[in-house]
């Protein structure tokens, strides 16, 4: 194909992007995923950069970056040194990866991964963006693994926003580097995923004062179920938590029994806690994939929204690979990091073959993911109308913008608007939004639900739950809310450090900076041609 | 091909434009249905600055007078807020920005040069070291999403209909006219179309025998987390266009843009780019004591521009009760007269507020078949993407 001879001089063509440093595969997540990946990949020959934002700083995690801590964080959570080595004293394949010659970062966030595409060809690759708490930059890779973990769908409640109400894998993540406030928690949710955080959390010396269940049975593996009663957990099934206690904290909360249909039936019952975990869903961390553009979708054996990997764990964008928790979560993989580390490996041995380099690693099996023991989508939304719908007061779905559920349902303006003139609030959801599922976005830019500094973390799955209760639908036919990059918040004055090439800064403009468009009306010339177009003084878009 | 129930004017495009004129014709009593092959203003509509100031249109003045009363006329909130400061960092903007500025004295409007100080009083994240900030005393922004809520909703009220999820695959004609709008759902049939399809003005207008010609463009913004409100919102520069929104969060854009082909007929895909921080850079020049916001979420829009950047609202020569419009790049703040302008060309046969003949498609009679090629508005060369 020959190059057109001429060249916008204000578009992107010929603005080069500034990367700091290439790698030939870069690794998100040090986990057991990412760890094994990149210790393969390493002692095959690649060069290999490892990033994990771990430990994440105090004031991150005080904004519920990149998980809902909830404010149950200890004192030893801004001690940044111990934080550092508990982290690596808590994953052996770290050193190993030291030792293997990876170069590991820790402490570096990854904000944005990006790719050539139909829409973005001036990129000159897949190119991350990295940052730590002083600096950001850009790094090129030929390939990618992300293993960026799970994260805690939110559950609201009225006190739900009190500190010490957070999500599992929050307060194990805590657990893990012993930052972990809270010492007596109630835990909601009975999958295989919540039993295993009740059990890591007893492990860490966490009392659990009661696991609470929505549903009329526990939904994980009974052997599990099992044992956490031999260990003296009560276990309250058909039961939500109505309200967190406390003044300022938690300080206990009022549980009671639900009907059929979530509403409630008995007398409440107070239990003494200082925190309250979150595990009723844990879903792949997609941020990164979903934002670059790779395919996604509902996969209930996956729990819930994941990229659609193949059986080397390849997304839709070739050089992007999807491992550990973050491609998909099931049981097996829950209580064996195996299952994990498998993956990882071989994403690396794929990789060698694209390199054309022999793997004698492409045994490794491929396991998929557990059949289903529940319906996912039903237990989500039976969470959601028995906790957040038949709610006795009403609390802040999304913590940030402030929206309750009625105001979502409603697709309210938000409240700072004080807008009185409602016309339409006898309207339903479907009828305000038109056919089809309503999409969370649409919601989203109307009520302002989601669109807070936590981007989404804490209420996203809930905002799909509510939507599909509304409307009936199952919540695999809710559209995923966009991700957009930076995936976490990132200041002013980090971003800006990144540098742009000369010519961009030269050329830059407010809008297409097309001369015509300027002028006035009244000396626009009766025929358009490029040859006899004259307005070519400098002209500010507006 | 079932027949769906009709309207007496068909509009294909739920983008501001469209949604627009669908609400001015559906508050005449006309019969009027928008199909929209997504969501209302998914695309550019949704996805801009916001901005209301736009001397250089010959619906400026209309522009000027609706703003201030759309809140009231549509009945749902567009956050409207009048009057616009823009910065200029460097004596080189103050130049240029003056340009646009000057066109607007001919139409009687004022505005002020404010220094360093004045600035900060009303701007308080802004430095003091800058050549000049430009305080208008008219324009001013609006929220495109709930702007463009606000016009389907309102167009409802007035029995206008709407179908969204929508695509449009072709047209039926009949005798030198088009009787019915054919879609993935059936054929709706109609008296009179309106085209106001943003990117895909140009293909379909192609089927209906006389293209308006438009190329595509990928451009980027970015929006930081909430602050506390400053005391005038309405504020941009340095080379960015923008504001602080209702809520408190910075959303900016500015710089270059990415020309594309235009696929089939879907709408391309838009990932942002790390051009989000070259935004960031100006707008942390522009704001020094911003340094500690954090950006939060960029995006990216397509948007169409046709050769002169000008606004295309006219009827089709090969098919006369076809109207054609593209407001080219700059459509969301013109909008609520553009509206106007196309339900006046529709019920009364030609704009009764302004001359808008500078939007003829007869224009660009002359213009050269390469005219891509020849302004290099061409998308990047695509053999090396996988």
């Amino acid at each position: 194909m020959s190059r057109p001879t001429k060249f916008d001089e204000k578009s992107i063509a010929g603005k080069e992007l500034s990367v700091e440093e290439h790698t030939e595969l870069l690794v998100i997540g040090a986990g057991p995923a990412g760890l094994s990946a990149a210790i393969d990949a390493a002692g095959r020959g690649l060069s290999v950069v490892l990033v994990d934002e771990n430990p994440v700083p105090f004031t991150t995690m005080g904004n519920e970056v990149p998980l809902h801590y909830g404010q149950g964080m200890s004192g030893v959570a801004r001690n940044r040194n111990a934080m550092m080595e508990a982290l690596i004293a808590s994953e052996p394949l770290i050193e190993a990866a030291f030792e293997a010659g990876v170069d590991v970062r820790l402490g570096t966030a990854c904000w944005g991964l990006y790719g050539r595409s139909e829409s973005t060809r001036w990129l000159p690759g897949m190119v991350a963006g990295l940052a730590d708490e002083e600096r950001g930059w850009l790094i090129g890779a030929e390939h990618v693994i992300v293993a960026a973990g799970r994260r805690d769908m939110g559950l609201g409640f009225p006190g739900w926003d009190k500190p010490g109400v957070m999500g599992a894998t929050a307060a194990m993540s805590l657990a893990r580097f012993g930052a972990l406030a809270p010492r007596r928690v109630v835990l909601l949710g009975t999958s295989a995923e919540a039993l295993d955080a009740a059990g890591a959390l007893m492990k860490a010396g966490v009392e659990i004062a009661a696991i609470v269940e929505q549903a009329a049975a526990p939904v994980g593996p009974t052997e599990m179920v099992a044992s956490l009663r031999v260990a003296g957990c009560e276990i309250l099934t058909g039961h939500v938590v109505r309200e967190a206690l406390g003044r300022e904290t938690v300080e206990g909360v009022a549980v009671c029994a639900v009907g059929e249909i979530g509403q409630p039936t008995a007398e409440e019952r107070h239990i003494a806690c200082d925190g309250v975990v979150l595990a009723v869903g844990v879903t792949p961390v997609i941020d990164l994939v979903a934002a670059l553009g790779a395919d996604v979708a509902f996969q209930q054996a996956r729990g819930g929204y994941a990229p659609v990997v193949d059986a080397d764990q390849r997304t839709s964008v070739r050089d992007v690979f999807a491992v550990g928790d973050s491609a998909g979560i099931w049981p097996a993989k829950t209580r064996d990091r195996l299952v994990s580390e498998r993956e990882g490996r071989r994403a690396v041995a794929a990789i060698l073959s694209d390199r054309g380099v022999a793997s004698d690693d492409m045994s490794i099996d491929a396991v998929g993911p557990d059949s289903p023991t529940y319906d996912l989508s039903a237990y989500r939304i039976g969470w959601v109308r028995a906790s957040v719908v038949e709610a006795r007061a009403a609390f802040h779905v999304c913590q940030c913008e402030e929206v309750t559920a009625r105001e979502i349902l409603e697709v309210r303006p938000p409240r700072y608007l004080d807008w009185q003139a409602e016309r339409r609030n006898d309207r339903s959801l479907s009828s305000l939004l038109g056919e089809g599922p309503p999409n969370p976005d649409q919601v989203k830019r109307l009520t302002r639900a989601g669109m807070g500094p936590c981007q989404g973390r804490r209420c996203r799955e809930q905002v799909a739950a509510l939507l599909a209760l509304q409307v009936a639908t199952p919540l695999a036919s809710i559209p995923l809310a966009g991700y957009r990059a930076p995936v976490r918040p990132l200041t002013l004055a980090i971003s800006s450090q990144l540098p742009e090439a000369p010519e961009q800064a030269l050329h830059w403009d407010v809008w297409f900076g097309i001369h015509p468009q300027w002028r006035p009306y009244w000396e626009v010339p009766e025929f358009y041609t490029v040859a006899t177009n004259d307005a070519a003084a400098p002209a500010a878009s507006e | 091909m079932s027949e769906i129930s009709g309207a007496s004017v068909v509009i294909v495009g739920g983008g501001v434009t469209g949604l627009s004129a669908g609400w001015w014709l559906a508050q005449s009593g006309v019969d009027v249905l928008v199909i929209e092959k997504g969501i209302v203003g998914w695309e550019a509509s949704g996805r801009n600055g916001g901005g209301c100031t736009h001397m250089q249109s010959p619906l400026f003045l209309e522009e000027q007078r609706l703003w201030p009363m759309m809140d009231e006329l549509l009945g749902y909130p567009t956050e409207f807020m009048p009057h616009r400061i823009r910065i200029a960092a460097t004596e080189e903007q103050l130049v240029l920005y003056s340009r646009g500025i000057a066109t607007s004295r001919q139409h009687g409007y004022r505005y002020e040069l404010l220094d360093g100080k004045q600035l900060r009083e009303l701007v308080p994240l802004a430095g003091e070291d800058i050549a000049g900030a430009y305080y208008y005393h008219f324009g001013g922004h609006a929220n495109p999403h709930r702007t463009v809520q606000a016009y389907a909703w309102a167009m409802q009220d007035h029995g206008g209909r709407l179908f969204q999820n929508c695509a449009v695959t072709g047209f039926r004609t009949e005798g030198g006219r088009v009787t019915g709008v054919k879609t993935e759902r059936g054929v709706f049939g109609c008296d009179q179309l309106l085209i106001a399809a943003g990117p895909h003005t140009g293909r379909f207008s192609a089927m209906l025998g006389q293209e308006v010609p438009v190329a595509i463009a990928r451009a980027e913004m970015i929006v930081t987390e909430p602050l506390p409100l400053m005391a005038h919102t309405g504020v941009d520069g340095n080379g960015l266009y923008g504001r602080q929104t209702l809520r408190g969060n910075l959303a900016y854009g500015g710089g270059p843009h990415e020309w594309l082909e235009l696929p089939d007929a879907d709408a391309p895909a838009k990932p942002s780019t790390p051009l989000m921080n070259h935004i960031g850079r100006r707008l942390l020049e522009m704001m020094p004591r911003a340094a500690q916001v954090r950006i939060i979420r960029s995006w990216a829009g397509i948007i169409e521009n046709t050769p002169d950047g000008r606004p295309v609202i006219d009827r089709l020569s090969t098919f006369p009760n076809v109207v054609v419009a593209t407001m080219s790049s700059v459509g969301f703040g013109l909008s609520p007269a553009s509206g106007h302008a196309i339900r006046d060309l529709i019920v009364d046969g030609a704009c009764g507020f302004a001359d808008i003949s500078s939007f003829r498609l007869g224009r660009f009679d002359k213009l050269e078949p390469d005219w891509r090629e020849l302004q290099g508005w061409n998308a990047l060369a695509m053999e090396e993407i996988a």
